[in-house]
């Protein structure tokens, strides 16, 4: 290595499910970060350390089976290898000692860049138990770098592994297809510059390197038989036996699909239920922390600029914690067991129909609860076609905040008692609402499938690794960086988007809500009233009107035209905000507010103004609308891209406009 | 010589060769390449996708994509 640098990079490459991450944390302890590659959506990883008064910032590359990239994952690895601005000094290639053989494939890779490397042996004590004898020595002298053999959950041979990285040299061995180069690229100096310029390079890659690919992965791997004869001791019978009885299991067709679904039912129970009871700590926290601030500062714009506006916003956000850390807290189980990997296989062929994947359906589903944990844990989809068809559909799926807006309009249309049989009508409609969300969900999906173009080839190529334990400090820290994603980069966009909602419910033009007051005072008017005149008079009022000929086609009103902005905070402010437009005070107490919508006469016929045509129209309209700025946010900070959310936001609400327009005009 | 696709469960063949350019790329850097011995070992409840053992670790992968691996019975 060269002269002493005041701190030296450091990146781990390895394939996936090599323990990198696991390894990462074990070489960083706490002192890591989360930050993005600029332009695409995978997130990077970096950490630093402190060894013999030296710095090292270590970089965790996205897991890569090869230097030729077929991921946008995998192509974000190979690039930061040769980024001028990461600056790469040394390359820890991690490895599974008990798979060693394929993951020696872009151990030779990396070896023949030329960089400064050393080779992990990780999950040294899994090999160890399987009686795998690995001679260490042997393999350094083959692979010309120093190995170290680690075992990342109890710490064992993290120091050899820092002092191995202060001396990583530049192996001399050379393991590509060297006669393949000199006829396919005789102009290439070494294999350095063939992968550098086709990693650089952003078009498809060419027919001669797709050619020189194949024969040097071949190439390779005769050479890699050699070293694992000369390295590996395998025991006469290898010990599978526990991960082929946990496969019969759970890829049985009774047993397997059994314990998806009981799998699902806890994931369930806590995002719905379990998740239930922080959210309204975090709700009722916030709400003190409100009245406190509120009587604390002088009163004025300020005041309810921090309160109603900031605050309130934050609270909106922060009440998403709960789930999500949920949601993740599972799914990193389910993927550092390997179960993950099992789902996937059962469920791929049902599916792949709707061009989706089979690690799509956890994501759908947990969308019933919110979509937005939903849409973060889609980044479980490698295939970057099936995830961007499973983050755009899943919003369709009723969430739990439309359910407050069914409940209400269902129970206005079916007053007294409805039964078909023993089914209660309300109920089999509620049913309906979700079972027509998950339709349009895969019908979407199928339609995306179509649709969209991507340059990725689409496969179902994936290892079954072998079951393990599941790390709880992997699980701790990929929990507490999807929050903290989630709070600072699409906290942001929420927090923007609430502020101008609370400006246009709480301001109107010149002096209106003055006029209001002095009037309510002068004429005894309630504060109900009072607040129901002053939404009227605000600017959400006033674009409640201006929208009215828009709306009218679907049998909506002005008033509901309001309660259609303000519900973009989240959709069962819908409630809310109709209770505030009739005054009927307590958004909790929804009875007052049925029976005064029940009540409600339209103004030119004087007939019941909310009837079942009305409600219909409405109830199919927060099936399909993207009524939800949370969701947008997240979509944008997980595609990187406005046309993302725009797309989701004018497909789910025209479908909506559509639907609820055929809907009030055949019943209407 | 028959495709991978078209082995029974417990069976194991020799890969020989490839029809699909970008699939053998693939499946060669997952240390499925001719010469290498494979074994399946696990098939989905719906018949599709597989799961073969390869340089030592399981690998699955739908039927489609098997068909396009030319195999030899062992």
């Amino acid at each position: 290595m060269g002269p002493l640098k005041n701190n030296i990079s450091v990146a781990l490459i390895g394939n996936p499910n090599s323990g990198k991450s696991t390894l990462f944390n074990a070489l960083t302890g706490l002192n890591q970060k989360t930050g993005n590659y600029a332009g695409v959506t995978v997130d990077k990883h970096y950490g630093s350390y402190k060894f013999k008064t030296q710095d090292y910032t270590i970089t965790d590359l996205p897991g890569t089976y090869s230097l030729y990239p077929k991921s946008i994952d995998e192509e974000v690895a190979c690039k930061v290898l040769f980024s001028k601005e990461e600056g790469i000094d040394v390359v820890v290639i991690v490895t599974d000692a008990s798979s060693l053989k394929r993951h020696l494939l872009l151990a030779t890779q990396v070896v023949d860049l030329k960089k400064p490397c050393v080779l992990v042996l990780n999950m040294i004590d899994e090999a160890n138990k399987n009686n795998l004898t690995i001679y260490k020595e042997e393999l350094e002298k083959l692979l010309d770098i120093s190995v170290v053999a680690v075992n990342s959950r109890n710490k064992e041979g993290i120091n050899d592994l820092k002092e191995a990285i202060t001396k990583a040299k530049i192996s001399s061995a050379i393991f590509y297809d060297f006669e393949k180069q000199m006829q396919l690229f005789p102009q290439a100096t070494s294999y350095q510059t063939i992968i550098e310029s086709a990693v650089k390079s952003n078009e498809a890659h060419s027919e001669q390197l797709k050619q020189y690919e194949l024969s040097d992965n071949i190439f390779r791997f005769s050479k890699i038989n050699y070293i694992i004869a000369k390295c590996i001791k395998k025991p006469e019978q290898l010990n599978k036996n526990i991960t082929q009885k946990l496969d019969a299991f759970f890829t049985h067709k009774i047993f397997g699909f059994a314990f998806f679904f009981l799998i699902l039912f806890i994931i369930f129970q806590f995002i719905f239920y379990v998740a239930e009871f922080p959210m309204t700590w975090i709700e009722g926290g916030f709400a003190n922390l409100m009245n406190i601030t509120s009587s604390v500062l002088p009163k004025g714009q300020l005041n309810d600029l921090i309160v109603n506006g900031v605050l309130a916003g934050i609270s909106g956000i922060v009440v998403f914690v709960p789930q999500i850390a949920l949601l993740f807290f599972f799914i990193a189980i389910l993927e550092d067991t390997g179960y993950m990997a099992r789902a996937s296989f059962i469920l791929d062929k049902i599916m792949r129909r709707f061009g989706l994947n089979g690690k799509s359906v956890i994501p759908m589903l947990s969308s019933v609860a919110c979509a937005v944990p939903s849409i973060m844990s889609a980044r479980t989809i490698t295939n970057w076609k099936d995830r961007m068809i499973t983050i755009l559909v899943t919003p369709l799926i009723s969430c739990s905040a439309r359910l407050p807006v069914y409940t209400l309009l269902i129970s206005i249309m079916f007053v007294g008692h409805h039964t078909v049989g023993i089914l209660n009508f309300q109920g089999l409609v509620l049913m309906g609402m979700y079972v027509l969300g998950f339709a349009a969900a895969l019908i979407a999906a199928y339609i995306l499938k179509r649709i969209l173009k991507t340059t990725e080839k689409s496969y179902f190529i994936m290892e079954l690794p072998v079951y393990r334990m599941p790390q709880w400090q992997t699980v701790t820290m990929l929990v507490f960086s999807k929050v903290k994603i989630f709070l600072f980069d699409a906290g942001k966009i929420i927090l923007a988007i609430s502020i101008v909602l609370w400006f246009l419910t709480s301001h109107a033009p010149a002096d209106n809500f003055e006029v209001l007051e002095k009037n309510a005072v002068a004429n005894n008017v309630s504060e109900q009233d009072l607040n129901a005149q002053k939404l009227e008079a605000s600017y959400a009022g006033i674009l409640g009107k201006k929208m009215e000929p828009a709306i009218k086609p679907l049998g909506f009103d002005w008033k509901i035209g309001i309660a259609l902005i303000t519900s973009f905070a989240a959709r069962e402010v819908f409630v809310g905000t109709m209770a505030t437009i009739y005054s009927s005070g307590d958004s909790e107490n929804t009875e007052t507010l049925r029976e005064k919508l029940i009540a409600q006469k339209n103004f030119e016929t004087q007939q019941p103004a909310y009837t079942n045509a009305v409600c219909w129209s409405l109830l199919i309209f927060y099936v399909f609308a993207m009524q939800c700025m949370s969701t947008l946010a997240t979509t944008y900070r997980e595609t990187k891209h406005w046309k993302w959310p725009a797309l989701q936001l004018v497909f789910m609400t025209g479908l909506a406009y559509l639907s609820s327009f055929l809907v009030y005009t055949v019943l209407g | 010589m028959v495709t991978l696709d078209n082995l029974k469960l417990g069976q194991s063949a020799t890969v020989r060769e490839f029809t699909d350019d970008f699939l053998s790329l693939k499946l060669t850097e997952m240390g499925c390449f001719p010469g290498e011995v494979v074994k399946l070992t696990n098939i989905a409840p719906f018949g599709d996708p597989i799961a073969i053992e390869v340089s030592g670790y399981q690998l699955s992968l739908r039927k489609q994509e098997a068909h396009t691996v030319i195999v030899e019975r062992i």
